[in-house]
């Protein structure tokens, strides 16, 4: 190409020759991007944003001690983006007192719940009693007729709890009869069934029964935007929101045990820092490159 | 006329229950047994969903067509599972029935399927999943071209979330004042102002279109005017 365009100079010449460039080099940069920040520990303070503060006022609104149901409605594929807000969900709850029930629509939820459990709940509130304080209810396969079915009669579909004991007989669950007995539903999404089933079959139908909190990935908060703030009080999108509500939820109740446990979301926004400036700056390479071959014989238009 | 009917008598009789259990206390427990049924029928669909994979695969086998090798090991995957699951293999035994043998929990990590979730299936979804932040990366540089002026909007915009969801937004416009008059060229509320009134606005459209669009077909279904998801012979 270079020696049919004998006029142009070396810079333009160079721009050319980038948009040629071989993926595997974008490849290895955005790897060194991401490890980089992660293996040096780079991480920045945060600044709450609306939602973060709205998601955090909500949880406040609750009175200490209510009923909180726990959906974790993802599976390890969004975990690097998700368990952090879980993280700070279930602390956050567990540092005002309440009483908590998991379950999951998507059938790796369970397990995520059961990490969160162990990770932080257990090890951060040890005062915290199974049965009494918390029960893990599991996964239940059917998507929106769950939740659908949870508003009519919680026990047709959860009659057991994961460890095999019917919910009238759990101490936390035996006046639960439906999910309106609940004060507080805290959905963390990766899609569906998720956050905007939570909103459709639970909330819409009975908006003043409880406050509705979710948790969402980057990608899917687009679809949520026009529930909030009205049909849920509360919203954290992707790392950033997890991020913010870290900080503001480590402020306001210091971890007693593992705080480090409590700073996974502010840790990712090192690496998302660098590889977002990477992805600028491969943008506007790219773009440079297009201009630069314009009018070329051969180039990219 | 009972293969056409039947399905669709009982489509518009179902759907008719649960609009009906939506809106009359009265009809509610009709509508939780129509839920019932979808459980069950959902539970027959993934025996037919499991019985179809093993028929694909083992024919790609059988017939050692291109990539034949994959089908063998999703194939030894989900019989592998499929053993640990359901003879609970290292199960831990259930507290309330120790020595009941199926009693046990077999989704801990002491258990084979457990252990299974554990480090193998949960690493590979993970890994499969921050491989898009190469594929991203590359096709940004590739496609991502200011070619018009509706992608040059779209480029506009994605500098500024870009940037806004990172601490490069405070490093580059931290230091307007928060109640100047010049407020709304800080990053974080230009990022605001793409998600209030552009994003949200949209979405909201799109949201109500597609929610009348499956109203309309709903009933399309209910009333036997649509019914191409019935066989045509």
């Amino acid at each position: 190409m270079t020696d049919q365009t004998p006029h142009i100079g070396p810079v333009r010449r160079l721009l050319v020759r980038l948009g040629d460039i071989d993926r595997r080099w974008i490849y290895l940069s955005m790897a060194l991007a991401v490890a980089i920040p992660m293996l040096t520990g780079l991480s920045f303070p945060e600044t709450p944003g609306k939602m973060s503060s709205a998601t955090f006022d909500a949880i406040e609104s609750v009175p200490a001690g209510a009923k909180v149901l726990f959906s974790f409605d993802y599976d390890p594929a969004s975990e690097g983006e998700l368990q952090p807000m879980a993280n700070a969900f279930v602390h956050h709850c567990a540092a005002r007192g309440h009483k908590m029930a998991f379950m999951a629509l998507w059938p790796l939820g369970k397990q995520m719940a059961e990490a969160t459990i162990d990770s932080i709940l257990l090890a951060n509130h040890p005062q915290y009693r199974y049965g009494e304080d918390y029960v893990q209810l599991g996964y239940m396969p059917g998507f929106e007729t769950v939740i659908k079915g949870l508003t009519t009669n919680f026990a047709s579909q959860y009659p057991l709890d994961v460890r095999g004991t019917p919910i009238g007989n759990i101490p936390l669950m035996s006046d639960v009869k439906t999910l309106q007995d609940f004060d507080l539903i805290v959905t963390v999404s990766a899609g569906y069934a998720g956050a905007k089933e939570w909103v459709q079959y639970a909330k819409s139908t009975y908006p003043d029964a409880y406050v509705l909190a979710a948790g969402s990935t980057g990608v899917q908060a687009n679809q949520l935007f026009p529930y909030y703030p009205t049909q849920m009080e509360g919203l954290l999108a992707a790392v950033k929101g997890a991020a913010e509500y870290e900080t503001l939820v480590a402020a306001a109740y210091p971890p007693p045990a593992h705080p480090e446990r409590l700073e996974e979301g502010r840790r990712r926004m090192g690496p998302q820092f660098v590889a977002h400036l990477l992805m600028i700056g491969l943008i506007v390479l790219g773009n440079a490159s297009m201009f630069a071959a314009r009018g070329m014989k051969g180039g990219r238009r | 006329m009972f293969k056409r009917g039947i399905p669709i008598a009982i489509l518009s009789l179902t759907g008719t229950l649960l609009v009906a259990a939506h809106f009359s206390p009265m009809t509610q427990s009709w509508g939780e047994v129509v839920l019932n049924w979808f459980s069950v029928v959902a539970a027959i669909t993934a025996i037919l969903g499991a019985g179809n994979l093993l028929l694909v695969n083992l024919e790609k086998i059988s017939s050692r067509r291109p990539g034949w090798a994959y089908s063998a090991i999703t194939i030894a995957a989900f019989a592998a599972m499929l053993v640990f699951g359901f003879l609970k293999i290292g199960a831990v035994p259930n507290p309330q029935n120790p020595t009941v043998y199926f009693a046990g929990d077999y989704e801990t990590r002491e258990s084979a399927y457990g252990w299974m979730y554990e480090y193998v299936m949960s690493p590979l979804t993970a890994t499969m999943f921050a491989l898009l932040a190469f594929y991203v990366a590359s096709a940004a540089f590739r496609a991502f071209r200011a070619k018009n002026i509706e992608a040059n909007i779209l480029l506009v915009t994605a500098f500024i979330i870009l940037l806004a969801r990172t601490y490069a937004a405070e490093l580059l416009t931290g230091w307007v004042p928060k109640d100047s008059a010049f407020f709304f060229v800080r990053l974080d509320a230009m990022s605001t102002g793409v998600i209030e009134h552009v994003a949200t606005a949209g979405m909201r459209a799109i949201t109500i279109g597609i929610a009348l669009g499956a109203l309309a077909t709903s009933l399309r279904f209910m009333l036997g005017i649509d019914k191409s998801y019935l066989p045509r012979s």
